[in-house]
């Protein structure tokens, strides 16, 4: 592992790949009271004290009702929950106190394999999450359509990279308790300063910039409020682009970690 | 016919531990291969490696006739595994955990059910099929473990300490269904750290120490080699060690006692309480335990 390079190796998958996310969604399956009632309640209750609480001080902001402003933000937050902590908190159960990678990987599976179905997974939640939210947005009245409809597949990718992120974190934690660093000193932060709640120009110029180099949040929030808004902004592209790549690279980083953490 | 396993020189380091130690052996097809040895003596290493879970450092490992390095999924898809460590799957039941299993071995549904209801049946577990992991028993649990390794009927059977902690039913029962599964042509390997359940079930094994292979052969031949037909006990005094030694008769020590091996126990014994005029003597049947003690030490293991 002395060339970094091969931190960016590709894996090597088969459709087996499928089998962990399946083995996922069953479990999921077995639980989906628990599972479907927070991404159906967070929007409700976020939009009602922010949005139209909040919002009633706030007549217009970028040119829309604040209730629209944050709509959006909502759904890239829960996209990024749903992705990182399913591929921090709990690949981690699995992976050190269930044992689930080891009774995996002594079937054809292979660990590239298993980190894989794993994040695919992560991404799968992050998909339900914004199939759940987008309904109850929209009675709300603060989608525009059809181009909210996108939202859907996005959610996927935008799931995946956070999945990535939470799976190089996974990758490297000494133990389940310092799982929380990354929570506190990088996902809460991302949650307040990513052009969530009000717009990035606020802040100070290198504190935007800032922002929008290093914040994948950011990024997701651009995209998603271009499409529920049904407006384009000026960052759109930019936006794209910064997500492919970070995409692309997150998760080969993610990949090889786990399987330098892993294959002993 | 061509072994099923092939090991020559193979090494496995962890930074500067040698946890397995150019060790060279062979696994026939169809025989029941055990190895022993103390804690850390490196046979969950060797486990592993043949498993392809963990790559070898050095030395060549083939597995079916193939290189193990570039095959992976090839040998894992032909190979059943009990691993050291429970690790059923604590999100499903008895039925599930192994259906989940099957479908990572591309099983189709249909004989992944037929194979599951025999399999049940063959660990005595049809009456748990609906239970959840955490409310069985830890031999339960092992028997789930023989049964899922089985479910993609392995040519190789690999159980790394299959009936720790387990009742001598349990145990029983266990060594039962291993010598069925090697009636059908299968082959095993084990390790243990009861000697008398690789005395019963193996065919031939290997005692490993500091990672390196000390002894191999069939346990009779071993006990016979290492330690005699039978073991001779008596206190350890200076005046039994000078009637041993005008015996001829080899012996060590071991804790307050000595022990003689030997394939005339009648005539030390003999020599012993008559000549010697000693009081406390007995003689026993030796067993791999004393070949193991005597080979390994006495000595306590990290
Ligand atoms: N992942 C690892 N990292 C570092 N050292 C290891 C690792 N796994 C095993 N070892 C070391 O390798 C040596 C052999 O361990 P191994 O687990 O193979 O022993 P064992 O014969 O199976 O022992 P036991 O009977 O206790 O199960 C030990 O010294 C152990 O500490
Ligand atoms: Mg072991």
């Amino acid at each position: 592992m002395n060339n970094p390079l091969r931190l960016l190796a590709l894996p090597r998958l088969t459709p087996r790949v499928l089998h962990v996310w399946q083995r996922n969604r069953d479990v999921f399956v077995k639980t989906y009271r628990v599972n479907f009632l927070p991404p159906f309640l967070e929007p409700i209750l976020y939009l009602l004290s922010l949005g139209f609480g909040v919002g009633s001080f706030i007549p217009e902001i970028a040119g829309v009702s604040y209730a629209q402003y944050i709509a959006p933000a909502l759904v890239s937050i829960s996209i990024m929950n749903a992705g990182f902590f399913e591929c921090t908190y709990a690949s981690y159960v699995r992976m050190y106190y269930q044992k689930t990678y080891d009774a995996i990987i002594a079937t054809p599976l292979t660990i590239d394999e298993v980190i894989v179905g794993e994040i695919l997974w992560g991404a799968t939640r992050a998909f339900i999450n914004t199939v759940i939210m987008l309904p109850v947005l929209f009675l709300f009245g603060v989608l525009d359509l059809p181009w909210s409809l996108f939202v859907i597949p996005f959610a996927f990718l935008a799931g995946f990279l956070f999945a990535s992120i939470g799976m190089c974190f996974t990758a490297m934690t000494p133990g389940i308790d310092t799982l929380n660093l990354p929570t506190f000193l990088f996902i809460t932060p991302m949650f307040l300063f990513s052009g969530t709640f009000f717009p990035l120009t606020l802040l100070p110029k290198f504190v935007q910039y800032l922002a929008v180099a290093l914040l994948p949040l950011t990024h997701v929030v651009t995209v998603i409020r271009s499409l529920t808004l049904g407006t384009p902004s000026p960052l759109l592209p930019f936006s794209l682009v910064w997500l492919t790549v970070a995409t692309v690279l997150v998760f080969l980083l993610a990949v090889n970690l786990m399987k330098r953490r892993l294959v002993i | 016919m061509a072994p099923v396993i092939e090991a020559t020189g193979l090494t496995k380091r962890f930074g500067d531990l040698v946890a397995v130690d150019h060790v060279t052996f062979r696994v026939e097809q169809g025989e029941v291969f055990g190895f022993l040895g103390p804690n850390g003596a490196g046979k969950t290493t060797t486990m592993r490696m043949i498993q392809c879970v963990s790559p070898k450092t050095e030395g060549s490992l083939q597995v079916f006739g193939m290189e193990v390095e570039g095959h992976e999924s090839e040998i894992k898809r032909q190979i059943g595994v009990v691993p050291q460590e429970n690790n059923l799957d604590p999100d499903f039941t008895v039925y599930k955990n192994l259906l989940v299993y099957a479908r990572y071995f591309d099983i189709p549904l249909p004989e992944a059910e037929a194979t599951i209801q025999e399999l049940l049946t063959f660990v005595e577990l049809s009456e748990k099929r609906d239970t959840p992991i955490e409310k069985l028993s830890g031999g339960m649990k092992r028997r789930l473990i023989l049964a899922r390794a089985l479910i993609n009927r392995p040519r190789l059977l690999i159980l790394d300490e299959p009936t720790v902690g387990l009742d001598p039913q349990a145990r029983h029962l266990i060594w039962e269904r291993l010598r069925e599964i090697r009636n059908r042509g299968n082959t095993i390997v084990l390790t243990t750290h009861y000697l008398e359940e690789a005395e019963r079930l193996c065919d031939r094994l290997v005692i490993m120490d500091r990672g390196g292979i000390l002894v191999e052969g069939p346990p009779r031949e071993l006990v016979k080699r290492h330690a005699g037909t039978h073991v001779v006990e008596a206190d350890d005094t200076p005046q039994v060690r000078a009637c041993l030694d005008r015996l001829g008769a080899r012996y060590e020590p071991m804790g307050e006692l000595l022990q003689a091996y030997t394939d005339t126990p009648r005539d030390v014994t003999r020599a012993l309480v008559g000549e010697c005029q000693m009081g406390h003597v007995a003689a026993r049947p030796a067993t791999l335990e004393d070949v193991f003690l005597r080979l390994t030490g006495r000595k306590l293991r990290e």
